[in-house]
């Protein structure tokens, strides 16, 4: 299987979280899922002519293209041109060859939210016009159009996050190349389901504090996230607390609110990031599933259990009180 | 009579680059360079709330993203009159340096040696050995150096909870406070990216490399034994003359970066022939050559505005054209190091100027310098002290943040009304080094740099031309944010 890599109106990022893979030499790695990199702007020797007239051939079905991986917004702008980002060397806009390569490639994959949903690059006033390959934010549609099927069926597959864990990214490439990713296996928004189908608040190490609603009141405190800080764990589709990022890291691990970069929109949260929007006192944003009425209820019964441990340890940067040790009677 | 060619894509730089030139009796008489992709981050920024900031900035760039971070974060801390405690300026010098020192062995490892490895070069005596271990994606080196980049990028995991694009950089410090064994961890992590250093890249200890005060020590210790890739590297710079090949301004300016007790690591600064003082508020953007509306003379960052406009007569890049005191400066480790005041980094520059072999060295020899400062941050981090203040912003401040990135120096001039970002401008390394012309018509660093060199009409171009785009180690994503 071949994979032909371009990027848009991104930051490359994608690229450079997917070369922090902790699994061997990444490119070994690919060789071994029978995956050939047909040219990738970053690391491929080819350049100028020579990989100018690769991008053609892939555009005129001269050399078929088995994967085609978008990392970066398609930027429509300005005036529905594309002239925002020309491809080097020549005078057509990118989303012009994007559009010509995705209509022969056997797969369609973007990488990271830019091509998903338009991704930050969309934020604020959107000055370029930008939007993924098949949404733009929550709407489908983006540049290929809601009705884009890849000749086996599948939608664009959305390998949403800002950036994609690296193991995201070569596990989708991987099912494809073995001929093992389908239609069932993708989320209604086009997202792997083998992270998507999670929260990013599964496995989350400060779930004593979620219990309890014992929660940080800023920066570098230990407790939950959730209440005040602006965290979106619980409703994010993300297994980011299970499969770790950079060794043992993840963004609630890290100290900070989960801003849920693998959601369709998520540039405006319509609130600051770091701080959870309320109504009288109860965070709008509520744990996926959970009735309201049974959070406020389970919160408030919750708060009135919080051991004193939990609590004094949740608005401080190091343990206060450790766990006690419990003495069997005899 | 001159031939114009438009050359592009360049890649293995991060980003879009493309690079218009003018070549007359067989040499380039005018480089002209183009940025082709446009984002407007500068308009996206605008009337969102200041602490947003954090979470749009590092997104301008995958490669520099921690840089980014770290210069709205000082902006930020600017604009409220805050100073984080001494943890979380420990925290952000680390992973600041995590980040630099990982770009300075991807640019090495992934974006610049494989230049090497081309049929080009066939007919050297090296080329067999460098194919080998240099080729992009199946050479020995790439497939050896990324699983150790990976190793050493687990820094980010703990202090940053992932890389790219966190938030734990904060104006009042780190939102990560580390425990001991949390610090210990760390600690393994940087003694196994210094032995893979010493074994694999220098082939000696870093203090031995770092000790290296002249080109001449510098030939001494490439003929002793020790193997290691940058021996490779000083053996093709003596064949192919790299010393002499990509010249730029010689006007080197730094931020400085790094701040310790009562000091920076790196200082600030400009050097020219000898130092000089560098004056923050003389630099100025010009877009006389750039496609925004022409905001009449150049501004200040502080006043700065991004307008893009489809057509505009003479203009050719996204990129403007920023200038200190009307001067081109270049930016980068060779720069920095120049301006710090390394003896290998002035020597190096004494004779011939920036030159590309001068520039990879510095970035190698940053390696060296910066990972035993990192050994010597870790043991100053003290659990139980504060991590990390808060401040309330008042309703219509300005701050500035300044910063070094791998790749040079970074700017960010923000500016607050009614609680919203009223402006927020950046100037980018590569913003430097890879802007168009002024209004003087005065050339950018590189198209500088590239001016004179041989170049066919319409045959292959030299590899030369390669070499001198990225020895810059080019972000063009920042560049033009």
């Amino acid at each position: 299987m071949n994979l032909l890599w371009l990027q848009s109106g991104g930051c490359g990022g994608c690229t450079l979280s997917w070369l922090g893979s902790e699994h061997g030499p990444l490119f070994r790695v690919l060789a071994d899922e029978g995956i050939e990199l047909l040219w990738h702007p970053s690391l491929s020797e080819a350049c100028l002519d020579e990989a100018r007239e690769l991008i053609a051939h892939c555009a005129s079905g001269q050399v078929s293209v088995d994967v085609l991986c978008i990392e970066g917004s398609l930027l429509r702008g300005p005036l529905g041109t594309g002239g925002f980002h020309r491809f080097g060397g020549g005078a057509q806009a990118m989303i012009d060859w994007v559009r010509q390569i995705a209509a022969r490639a056997r797969h369609v994959v973007a990488i990271g939210s830019c091509s998903s949903w338009g991704g930050i690059t969309a934020a604020g006033m959107n000055p370029t016009d930008a939007c993924g390959l098949q949404y733009d934010g929550e709407a489908v549609g983006g540049l290929l159009g809601p009705d884009f099927r890849d000749p086996a069926g599948l939608p664009v597959i959305n390998v949403a996050g800002c950036p994609p864990h690296p193991d995201w990214i070569t596990e989708t490439l991987a099912a494809l190349s073995h001929g093992r990713l389908r239609a069932e296996h993708l989320d209604d928004y086009g997202r792997p389901r083998f992270y998507a189908d999670q929260l990013v608040h599964h496995g989350c190490p400060r779930n004593e504090y979620y219990e309890f609603k014992a929660s940080a009141e800023k920066p570098s405190d230990q407790g939950c996230l959730m209440e005040h800080l602006g965290c979106g764990g619980t409703q994010a589709h993300a297994d980011c607390n299970q499969r770790l990022w950079n060794g043992e890291g993840s963004c609630l691990r890290g100290g900070y609110a989960c801003i849920r970069c693998t959601e369709p929109g998520f540039e405006e949260p319509g609130h600051a990031f770091e701080t959870t929007p309320k109504v009288a006192g109860i965070p709008l944003g509520l744990p996926a599933d959970m009735p309201k009425a049974w959070f406020i209820a389970l919160a408030a019964l919750s708060k009135s259990a919080t051991p004193a441990r939990v609590r004094e340890n949740a608005t401080a940067d190091h343990q206060l009180r450790a766990p006690s040790v419990k003495r069997s009677k005899r | 009579m001159s031939t114009r060619r438009i050359i592009g894509p360049f890649n293995r730089v991060e980003g879009d680059l493309e690079v218009t030139l003018d070549i007359a009796d067989g040499r380039v008489a005018a480089a002209y360079v183009n940025s082709p992709l446009y984002r407007g981050f500068e308009q996206i920024l605008q009337g969102k709330l200041p602490a947003d900031a954090l979470v749009l900035v590092p997104r301008i760039c995958g490669i520099c993203s921690v840089a980014q971070s770290a210069a709205a974060a000082l902006a930020l801390a600017d604009a409220a009159g805050m100073t984080p405690p001494p943890n979380g300026r420990l925290a952000a010098n680390l992973t600041l340096a995590t980040e630099n020192l990982a770009d300075h062995l991807t640019h090495f490892y992934l974006f610049f040696m494989p230049d090497f490895a081309r049929t080009d070069y066939a007919d050297r005596p090296w080329h067999a050995a460098v194919a080998e271990r240099f080729r992009a994606t199946v050479g020995s080196a790439p497939n050896q150096v990324l699983p150790a980049r990976a190793r050493f990028m687990q820094m980010m995991g703990l202090l940053a909870g992932k890389w790219p694009h966190t938030l734990a950089v904060q104006p009042g410090g780190s939102t990560r406070p580390l425990q001991s064994s949390e610090i210990y961890r760390l600690h393994r992590t940087v003694r196994e990216f210094r032995s893979f250093l010493e074994s694999v890249t220098f082939g000696c200890n870093l203090e031995e490399l770092a000790a290296i005060a002249s080109r001449a020590e510098l030939d001494t210790w490439r003929s002793r034994a020790g193997g290691g890739d940058l021996r490779t590297f000083l053996s093709i710079a003596e064949d192919l003359d790299l010393w002499h090949l990509g010249r730029g301004t010689d006007r080197f300016m730094s931020y400085g970066c790094y701040k310790e007790e009562g000091r920076r690591l790196f200082a600030a600064g400009l050097w020219h022939g000898g130092a000089a003082a560098l004056d923050i508020a003389s630099i100025a953007e010009d877009t006389s050559h750039a496609w925004y509306a022409a905001a009449g003379l150049p501004q200040h960052p502080q006043e700065g505005s991004t307008l893009p406009v489809a057509e505009k007569d003479g203009a050719y890049s996204w990129c403007k054209a920023p200038r200190l005191a009307g001067q081109v400066v270049e930016t980068g480790a060779l720069a920095r190091q120049v301006v710090a005041g390394h003896p290998l980094a002035r020597d190096m520059i004494a004779a011939s100027g920036g030159s590309v072999a001068a520039r990879v060295v510095a970035r190698l020899l940053e390696l060296a310098l910066v990972l035993p400062a990192m050994e010597r941050w870790l043991a100053e981090l003290s659990p139980g002290q504060p991590w990390c203040i808060t401040a309330r912003l008042a309703d219509e401040p300005s701050g500035v943040g300044l910063i070094e990135a791998a790749r040079g120096s970074l700017g960010h001039w923000l500016t607050v009304r009614r609680g919203r970002i009223h402006n927020y401008q950046i100037i980018a390394p590569t913003t430097w080094n890879f802007s168009p012309r002024d209004a003087g018509g005065q050339p950018g660093a590189l198209e500088q740099a590239l001016a004179g060199l041989p170049a066919s009409a319409s045959g292959a171009l030299p590899p030369a031309i390669h070499h001198v785009v990225r020895s810059f180690d080019p972000c063009m994503v920042c560049t033009v944010h």
